[in-house]
C-alpha cells in the first residue's frame, strides 16, 4: 500500500481535535522534550491522533498535530508519509498486516495470506464492505522466531497456518478477542515439543526446591 | 582559521568553513546539486565527494567542516570514480528528455553529466514515474526529472518563509510536493525555478517559449518596486521572453520577486504604439509631428501658472529631469511626483530614503514597522528582514493591520496614537527600543499617503531621534518607497516650486478650471475624474488610467526598452539598459521631450544621453555615483500636526497588480485571482502531467 497519497475527499473527516484525555497525554508527551524542541513529539502525537481517528490519519488530524506543536503542516505530512505505521487512508476496525518477508514466507505465509483473502473475501490492500477488516502485506515485523505471523491492530498472532488464521479471523468477526501470541500451543518462543537444550542443570547448581 | 591542503595547495579558510569552500579557495571546482551558498546544507546529492587522507571512503565536501591539517584530493581516480557512480545513480530515474526540456542548455545535471559522468547507463529496468504537481500559475513541474536535491524545499521554508513544500514518502516513493493540492503561495516562489538544478521546476509562462542559447541577455534593473533588484532581461527577436535575477549582494542577493519576474507578458499587452490626439471626443492615431505640434501649440498658448506636470511611478530620472527642465523654462511651477499623495519630499533627503540600506538590515536588532507591509511593498527587503530574523535576537513590531510577514511580529495594534505614546515613552514597547543597539523604524506608504501623512512622518522622525536611531555610522530611519521612479524624481526636486501646486492642488485646479494643462509623464492616477475638464497630455507606455483621460498621447518606452537611471529606495542610482526597442512608433521618453522642447522654442541643452546624464549628475549628487548609496545627511522634514485616530491601511491591496505593466499582465491576473482573491480560475484547475 502506498502511503504517500490522500484518500478520496468524500471519506475524510473535516474536523479533528484531541479528546480531553488525549490532550492530557499529548501534554505529557511534549513535556518529554526540551522547550523549543516540541516538534520532536510529532511521532508520538501522530500515533495518538491515529488511534483517536480510528486507525488512520486524516489530513485534519495531521493539521491538528501541526497546530499543537506549532510546526508547519508540511513538516507533519513529511513525517506521516515517511513512516509506514501511519495510515493515510481509512482502514477497517481490524487492520490485518500479514508478514510475507523471507522467514515467514519460508514457514508458509502464502497459506496465511490465502486464508485471510478467502475468509475476508478481499484482496491485499482492500477493506471489507462492512469496514471491519483491512488486509495488507507488510515487511518483517520482527517476530521471525514465531513465523509465520500477522499483526492485527496492536496484537501479534504467531505460528499460524491456514486453519488457525481462519480461527483467529472468525473469532474477531464474532466480536471475541482471540488469545494473542502463538496459535499452535507454543509458549512464546519456546520449542513446541518441550526443551531441546538446557535440559539439565549447569554444573554445581542445585535443583530448586 | 584551519589550514589544510587541497591538491597540494595549502589554503587557510575561516573557522566553520566546509571542505567544499576550502576547495573553492584553492581554485578547485567541485560539482554539486544540493549545496547552495544561501541555503542550509543538506548533503544528500553526494555529487561533491572528494578524497580525504586517512578517511576510508570519499567524503561529502559540502557537509564536512574543514579542520587543520586535512589533506584533500579532488582529482584522483577514486574521486572520479565516485562522481561517475553518483552521476549514474542520479541518472537512473532521470528521463532522457533533454530535447524537450526547458532547462536544456542551462541545466546543471546536463553540464555535470557531460563533465563528470559516464558515457552510458547500465540500468536496463524501468525508470520510476512520478505524477506532476500543480504549483500554481507560475511554476510548471516535471517531477520525473526531480533528483531530490531539496533546494526548493529549503528555499521555500528558509528564505521565503512559506513552508508549503516538502518531501513526502520514502525511498523509491519519495516525492517533492505540497502533499495537498495547493499552489506555492509566496511572492518569491519563482526563485525555486532558478534553484532547481534540473528541469523539474520550470517557468510556466515561459514554457516552451525559447531555448536559452537563442536569447540575447541584457543586464538591467527592475522597476516594479522601489528595491531596484538587479535583473537580466532575456530577449529573442525583439520580444522580452523572461527576466532573471542578477547577483547583487547589497540589494537582492540572487533572488527576485515574482512580480518583477513574471510581469513581462504585460510588456506586450495594452501598449501605446502610436501617438494619439483626441478629435471630437475620440482618440485618433496620428503621426508624431501632429501630436507634438498639438502639445507645443497648447503649451505656448497657455499661461504657465495654468500648466502642471505629474511624474509617475515607473519613470526614469532622465525623462523626469527633461520634463522638469522644459517646464521650468516655460515658467511652470506646479510639479509633483507623489501621485499617491505621499507626504515625503520637501525636507532633508534622509526624509524619503531607506537610510539603513537593505544590507544594513542585517545589523539591526529592533525593527518598528509603521503602516508598512514589506512582504508586498518590497518582497526582497522582506526576505532580508527574515534573513536577519533567522539569525536570532531580532524584535519586529508593527503598527498596522495584522499580516503574515513570514517572521514573528509583535502587534502593537492599528492605532496611530501608538506613535504618540512611543514618543512620550509611555508605551511598553518604548522599553524595547531604548534597550536596542541598532533600532530601525520603517514607515510605509500606508502611513504617509493619508491626510495626516506629514504628521506621521514627523512622528516617525521623532521616534528615530528619541530612541537613538540616528548616530554616527547608523541611521535607523527608513521610508519604504513603493515606486521605482519616486526617489529619483524627489532627488531632482520634481515637487511644487514656489507658487506652484501639489498633487491635490493640481487636481482641484483641474476640476475648477484653474489648471488647464496637465502633463502626465507615466502618471496613472487611481482617480482621474478630476482631470475631465483639463487638457491632458499622457506620455507613457501603457494604456492605463492616464491614457484613458488623455487628449494627446505620446507613446514612450517601457523600462526594458530604454536606457534609464532609477534611484532605488536606498538612494542608489542604477542604470537600466535597453534590451529591446520600443514598440511601434514609441520613442525614448527623454527624446520625445527633447523634440517637444525644440518645437516650443525652448530647446533643452542636451543632444544625447551622455550630455543629459552629465547634467543629471550636476543637478543631484546621487546620479554622479551610479551603483553607490549616497548617504543623506540628517535634517528637518515632516510636518507638524496631530495624528488622526483612523487605523492604517496598507498602500498595496493587491501585490500582483500595482502598476500599468503588471496590470496588463495575464500571469499577474491569474496570480491575483488565486493568491489575493482566493479564486480558482478555470485554467488553474488544469490537469497536470503529460497527456497525449
Amino acid at each position: 500500500m502506498s502511503s504517500a497519497s490522500l484518500p478520496a475527499h468524500g471519506h475524510a473527516p473535516t474536523e479533528f481535535s484531541f479528546s480531553a484525555e488525549n490532550q492530557a497525554t499529548a501534554k505529557k508527551l511534549i513535556a518529554k522534550y526540551p522547550s523549543g524542541r516540541e516538534a520532536s513529539a510529532v511521532i508520538p502525537l501522530l500515533d495518538l491522533a491515529q488511534r483517536q481517528a480510528g486507525g488512520w490519519l486524516p489530513r485534519v488530524a495531521m493539521d491538528h498535530v501541526a497546530k499543537v506543536l506549532d510546526m508547519p503542516p508540511m513538516r507533519v505530512y513529511e513525517v506521516a508519509s515517511f513512516y509506514t505505521m501511519f495510515n493515510l487512508k481509512p482502514v477497517g476496525v481490524h487492520f490485518v498486516q500479514v508478514c510475507t518477508t523471507t522467514p515467514c514466507w519460508l514457514r508458509g505465509s502464502d497459506q496465511v495470506v490465502h486464508a485471510c483473502k478467502k475468509e475476508l473475501g478481499i484482496d491485499l490492500g482492500e477493506t471489507t464492505a462492512d469496514g471491519q477488516f483491512t488486509l495488507i502485506e507488510v515487511e518483517c515485523l520482527g517476530a521471525c522466531v514465531n513465523a509465520p505471523m500477522v499483526q492485527i491492530n496492536d496484537d501479534f498472532y504467531e505460528d499460524l497456518d491456514e486453519a488457525s488464521t481462519v480461527k483467529v479471523l472468525q473469532a474477531l468477526k464474532a466480536g471475541q478477542k482471540p488469545a494473542t501470541g502463538p496459535q499452535n500451543g507454543r509458549i512464546r518462543a519456546a520449542p513446541l515439543g518441550g526443551l531441546t537444550s538446557l535440559t539439565d542443570l549447569p554444573t554445581g547448581k542445585k535443583e530448586p526446591s | 582559521m584551519p589550514k589544510l591542503t587541497v591538491d597540494g595547495i595549502e589554503v587557510e579558510v575561516p573557522a566553520g568553513a566546509t571542505v567544499m569552500q576550502a576547495c573553492e579557495a584553492a581554485g578547485k571546482e567541485i560539482p554539486r546539486f544540493c549545496y547552495h551558498e544561501r541555503l542550509s546544507i543538506a548533503g544528500n546529492c553526494r555529487m561533491c565527494l572528494v578524497e580525504m587522507e586517512k578517511a576510508p571512503k570519499p567524503i561529502a565536501s559540502c557537509a564536512m567542516p574543514a579542520t587543520d591539517n586535512m589533506v584533500i584530493k579532488t582529482d584522483t581516480p577514486v574521486v572520479q570514480k565516485a562522481r561517475k557512480g553518483v552521476m549514474e545513480f542520479l541518472l537512473i530515474n532521470h528521463p532522457l528528455d533533454c530535447p524537450i526540456c526547458d532547462q536544456g542548455g542551462e541545466c546543471d545535471l546536463q553540464d555535470q553529466a557531460m563533465a563528470y559522468g559516464r558515457d552510458g547507463s547500465r540500468f536496463h529496468e524501468n525508470k520510476r514515474a512520478v505524477p506532476d504537481k500543480n504549483f500554481g500559475p507560475l511554476i510548471k513541474t516535471f517531477m520525473n526529472r526531480c533528483i531530490h536535491c531539496t533546494r526548493c524545499v529549503r528555499f521555500i521554508s528558509e528564505v521565503a518563509g512559506a513552508p508549503d513544500l516538502g518531501a513526502t514518502g520514502r525511498g523509491e516513493h519519495m516525492e517533492i510536493g505540497t502533499f495537498i493540492e495547493k499552489a506555492v503561495s509566496s511572492e518569491l516562489s519563482g526563485n525555486i525555478i532558478d534553484l532547481c538544478p534540473v528541469g523539474a521546476l520550470t517557468s510556466k509562462p515561459y514554457a516552451y517559449a525559447a531555448r536559452s542559447w537563442e536569447l540575447r541577455k541584457t543586464e538591467s534593473v527592475d522597476v516594479l518596486d522601489a528595491v531596484g533588484a538587479n535583473i537580466r532581461v532575456d530577449v529573442r527577436g525583439g520580444e522580452v521572453m523572461r527576466v532573471l535575477p542578477r547577483l547583487n549582494e547589497d540589494i537582492n542577493e540572487e533572488w527576485l520577486a515574482d512580480k518583477s519576474r513574471y510581469s513581462v507578458d504585460g510588456l506586450k499587452k495594452r501598449r501605446l504604439d502610436k501617438p494619439y490626439v483626441r478629435k471630437n471626443g475620440k482618440l485618433v492615431a496620428v503621426e508624431w509631428p501632429e501630436a507634438l505640434g498639438a502639445v507645443a501649440h497648447k503649451l505656448t498658448q497657455t499661461a504657465p501658472h495654468k500648466i502642471a506636470a505629474l511624474a509617475g511611478d515607473l519613470v526614469d530620472a532622465e525623462s523626469t529631469f527633461a520634463l522638469k527642465q522644459l517646464f521650468t523654462s516655460l515658467g511652470v511651477t506646479s510639479f509633483d511626483c507623489r501621485i499617491d499623495g505621499a507626504a515625503i519630499g520637501g525636507g532633508a533627503r534622509a526624509g524619503y530614503l531607506f537610510n539603513t540600506s537593505i544590507a544594513g538590515i542585517e545589523q539591526a536588532d529592533v525593527v518598528l514597522l509603521i503602516g508598512s507591509n514589506p512582504r508586498w511593498e518590497a518582497p526582497l527587503l522582506n526576505a532580508r528582514l527574515r534573513k536577519r530574523y533567522l539569525t536570532g535576537a531580532l524584535t519586529v513590531a508593527s503598527v498596522g493591520p495584522q499580516v503574515d510577514l513570514t517572521y514573528g511580529v509583535e502587534d502593537l495594534g492599528n492605532d496611530p496614537q501608538v506613535l504618540d505614546s512611543l514618543l512620550e515613552g509611555t508605551h511598553p514597547f518604548a522599553e524595547v527600543l531604548r534597550g536596542a543597539k541598532n533600532p530601525m523604524v520603517i514607515v510605509g506608504m500606508g502611513a504617509l499617503t493619508r491626510a495626516d501623512g506629514g504628521a506621521n512622518l514627523a512622528a516617525a522622525r521623532g521616534i528615530a531621534e528619541a530612541y537613538g536611531m540616528i548616530s554616527d555610522g547608523w541611521n535607523g530611519f527608513n521610508v519604504l518607497n513603493t515606486a521605482a521612479g519616486r526617489v529619483g524624481a524627489l532627488d531632482l526636486d520634481f515637487l511644487p516650486q514656489p507658487g506652484g501646486r501639489n498633487l491635490a492642488g493640481i487636481l482641484a485646479g483641474a476640476a475648477s478650471g484653474d489648471v488647464e494643462i496637465v502633463f502626465l509623464l507615466g502618471a496613472d492616477l487611481a482617480d482621474t475624474s478630476a482631470l475631465k475638464n483639463a487638457f491632458v497630455i499622457y506620455q507613457g507606455h501603457h494604456g492605463d488610467s492616464g491614457a484613458a483621460v488623455a487628449d494627446v498621447i505620446l507613446p514612450g518606452a517601457a523600462y526594458t526598452e530604454k536606457d534609464g537611471t532609477y534611484v532605488n529606495l536606498e538612494g542608489r542610482a542604477q542604470r537600466a539598459q535597453r534590451a529591446t526597442f520600443p514598440v511601434g512608433d514609441a520613442r525614448d521618453d527623454w527624446k520625445i521631450l527633447r523634440a517637444l522642447s525644440a518645437l516650443i522654442g525652448k530647446t533643452l541643452p542636451f543632444d544625447n544621453l551622455g550630455e543629459l546624464r552629465a547634467l543629471l549628475a550636476q543637478t543631484a549628487p546621487s546620479f554622479a555615483a551610479v551603483g553607490q548609496v549616497t548617504q543623506a545627511a540628517w535634517g528637518p522634514f515632516g510636518a507638524a500636526g496631530a495624528l488622526s485616530t483612523a487605523p492604517y491601511a496598507y498602500a498595496i491591496s493587491d501585490y500582483y497588480r500595482t502598476d500599468p505593466i503588471s496590470r496588463a499582465s495575464e500571469t499577474m491576473a491569474k496570480c491575483s485571482a488565486l493568491f489575493v482573491q482566493g479564486r480558482q480560475p478555470d485554467d488553474l484547475l488544469e490537469r497536470v502531467g503529460t497527456y497525449g
